[in-house]
């Protein structure tokens, strides 16, 4: 290349940067002015509701996926009768995989690509935990986050988020309360998934049993969320003569439990973790006979539940499913959940009325009193505030006879 | 850029290698502007997003060099990916150096992993050591997730990272800053991986790929060669985990399922696996083609990202690089044919 051609590219390259640059600048002060131009919240106009979500459509956790589809069928329904206050609802929900780095970034899609007002029911801990900093810090509501996670109810630490279901810790919290009463001196044996959900019934049994802990837990086994089968554990528990057992297993290996925990002759009093209480998806495949006896405490109402036939609130879900989402199992407890959750984000965009600030949808989210699913169990209401960022912290205790759930004491608190 | 890439036309060497190597030289000025100037047209989300095609490209360059130049198949990269961003984490939250200190330090501790898990895994050849790092992939989620290390990996619960890191954070947004930060990073490495394959390492590298017992009769010693390539190969992987934990903000077991390894693999074979400069379209295509296909399918988004694969491949079976290098070819041949009649 001669002295000359060199110079003629360097020319040539300085006038490309050159305007460049001037692009650059034209098109940010642009970008600046259209900001500013939209007054108010984002996602938010006259006639829309821009709503984010992130959802586990593929991956490892892609059973829960249903749920985000649930979530845009009851919008869907929600905009045929008139959307909420004149306005349509609009669900822009994501794929993340259940990778917590996609979450960020198809989080960061949904605030600052598609503009939406916040960000509802995304599903997973380790997927909220991720962007939990980031939407507290853009002041953006991260609610009903569908997790059973302890830790979304810190209104001092991260204002903007909440979750929806009781926790899990609160849940074993009430089985260690039961025992105590019931069974005080029980030798229990406790199966669990070895991840954040299986250690935080043992943190709640802990903050129970307190100093009774090591002496009533005679035995804990654990699994992989990626073992094959469970029965080897199983076998081991029951070796220590253990004649109660508690399961936190999701419902793969809680079908297992059941089977093996009846083949061996075993007959602890069994509780088992409300995740796994499905008829179609546990019991069934257990075999209804093996899981008699069961006990549980829970918030929804059991699809499955035949005694339920009759429901008011179960039979607008089946009318919901059969006509907004056919091609789903209506027995699906993660599509019963769906609809109670998108239910209370309806109430508080109604209780929102025309002022859907960000602040005032937080607002709104903290003041629910009393306020009534209909797929929740009778007695169990939602109810929230300024410092109670629990929307259901009751949970009702229940024993499988053979067809269904069979409730029995008081609805319990979970603090 | 690929005069070093040796079989191609043979006459007229001089004179169009020389114009080769003008173009390739341009190309990369106009890629440089490119790449500087873009962070200042979009928004801070594709900021972040060109950030990471950035980071991967990094990861495939590692990978290229293992797979692509020295033969050998690796479905556990992402393995290295982990234990540099965790390794960043640690040095960071525990050790308190700032987020800029961490690339040299978390090179260095990825490549002893490396080198200790290639010294023995070397001697296994082909599909059989693709399973052995298959393993090393499936067991890194599981080991973050023990107990006894939770004091330093936060166990399921992950890893909080620094997010403000411009100092001057109205000029420059925390993604620009980073943007560069990475693509500082990046072109240091490029230019490391692109000296290596020129000479006499990647030459030995071919030659083991090729044929390692002639490599072997030639004198080049091949277990050490693998193990070092090894080491490399995870020193680049891991200082790309260290930057993508920088991008995301947060880490956790979750973020390193086996996925990661195997998304790796498709970037660098859609790429071209012995290519430095299809790294960068492998990285694109494993950052963009999944947001692609699920816009448009939510109820099967891998059937979607599947079959654009097999389009892909069927397309272009060399990868990115391959169809570069077959259309260069073509165009020569035909110029060599005008010339003549």
């Amino acid at each position: 290349m001669s002295k000359r051609n060199g110079f003629v590219v360097a020319a040539a390259l300085t006038s490309f940067i050159g305007s460049l640059i001037g692009l650059a600048v034209v098109c940010s002060v642009l970008w600046a002015a259209g900001c500013r131009k939209g007054s108010g919240t984002p996602g938010i106009t006259a006639t829309e509701i821009k709503i984010g979500q992130t959802m586990p459509y593929s991956g490892p956790a892609s059973a829960y996926g249903v749920i985000g589809k649930a979530d845009q069928a009851y919008f869907q329904m929600l905009n045929d009768k008139g959307g909420i206050n004149g306005r349509k609802l609009t669900l822009v929900t994501l794929d993340d995989g259940y990778n917590p780095a996609k979450t960020v970034e198809q989080t960061r899609k949904l605030v600052e690509d598609d503009g939406v007002a916040f960000v509802f029911s995304s599903v997973g801990t380790t997927p909220n935990t991720a962007v939990q900093p980031y939407l507290n810090d853009k002041q953006i509501p991260q609610l009903f986050v569908a997790t059973g996670a302890n830790k979304w109810a810190d209104p001092v630490k991260y204002p903007w988020t909440m979750g929806w279901q009781p926790s899990y810790r609160s849940e074993a919290r009430i089985y260690g309360r039961y025992l105590m009463k019931e069974k005080p001196g029980a030798k229990v044996c406790v199966l669990f998934q070895n991840d954040d959900f299986g250690k935080d019934y043992l943190a709640g049994l802990k903050d129970e049993l307190k100093d009774q802990y090591d002496k009533m837990i005679i035995k804990t086994a654990s699994y992989e969320a990626t073992d094959p089968t469970v029965d080897s554990q199983v076998v081991t528990l029951q070796a220590a003569e253990c004649d109660t057992l508690i399961t936190v297993a999701t419902p793969k290996f809680a079908v297992g439990v059941i089977r093996k925990v009846f083949d061996i002759g075993w007959k602890p009093l069994h509780i088992m973790t409300n995740v796994s209480t499905s008829q179609t998806k546990v019991l069934k495949p257990a075999g209804l006979e093996k899981s008699i006896g069961l006990i549980t405490a829970g918030y929804l109402k059991d699809p499955n539940d035949p005694k339920l036939a009759d429901d008011p609130g179960m039979k607008d879900y089946r009318a919901f499913m059969k006509q907004y989402l056919p091609d789903v199992d209506p027995n699906d407890n993660n599509t019963v959940f769906a609809y109670g959750s998108s239910m209370t984000l309806a109430k508080v965009l109604t209780q929102c009325g025309d002022d859907l600030s960000r602040a005032n949808i937080m607002k709104q989210a903290t003041s629910l009193t009393k306020f009534v699913v209909p797929v929740a169990l009778p007695g169990i209401e939602v109810n929230t505030g300024a410092a109670d960022f629990r929307p259901f912290s009751q949970l009702q205790l229940a024993r499988f006879n053979g067809t269904n759930f069979e409730a029995f004491g008081e609805v319990q608190v979970a603090d | 850029m690929a005069s070093a890439e040796v079989p191609m036309a043979a006459p007229a060497a001089t004179a169009g290698s020389t114009r080769r190597v003008g173009r390739a030289s341009r190309g990369l000025a106009a890629l440089f502007v490119v790449a500087i100037v873009l962070p200042f047209l979009v928004s801070d989300y594709y900021v972040a997003k060109l950030t990471q095609v950035v980071v991967y490209a990094i990861a495939l360059v590692g990978l290229n060099l293992l797979t692509g130049f020295s033969g050998q198949i690796s479905l556990g990269n992402g393995a290295f990916y982990a234990l540099g961003a965790y390794a960043s984490a640690i040095l960071m939250s525990k050790v308190g150096l700032p987020y800029w200190a961490t690339p040299p330090l978390v090179g260095a501790i990825c490549f002893i992993v490396g080198y200790l898990f290639g010294r023995p895994a070397a001697r296994l050849e082909g599909i059989y050591l693709a399973l052995a790092t298959f393993a090393l992939a499936i067991t890194t989620p599981q080991i973050l997730k023990l107990d006894a290390l939770a004091p330093w990996t936060g166990g399921n619960q992950g890893v909080q990272i620094v997010r403000r890191v411009s100092p001057i954070p109205d000029q420059i947004s925390h993604d620009q800053w980073r943007y560069f930060f990475c693509l500082v990073v990046a072109t240091a490495m490029f230019v490391i991986a692109w000296n290596l394959v020129r000479g006499r390492t990647g030459r030995a590298l071919v030659a083991l790929r090729d044929h390692s017992i002639g490599a072997g009769t030639m004198g080049i010693s091949v277990a050490s060669y693998k193990a070092v390539t090894f080491g490399v190969s995870a020193m680049y992987t891991g200082i790309a985990g260290a930057l993508g934990a920088l991008v995301a903000g947060f880490i956790s077991p979750d973020s390193f399922e086996i996925f990661v390894s195997i998304q790796l693999l498709v970037g660098g074979v859609v790429g071209g696996i012995d290519s430095l400069p299809g790294t960068l379209f492998g990285a694109m295509f494993i950052e963009f083609v999944p947001d692609l296909a699920g816009k448009l399918s939510k109820a099967a988004p891998f059937a979607l990202y599947g079959v654009l694969l097999i389009v892909c491949m069927v397309v272009m079976p060399g990868g990115a690089a391959g169809l570069v290098r077959s259309a260069r070819a073509w165009h020569a041949r035909r110029s060599l044919h005008r010339t003549r009649s």
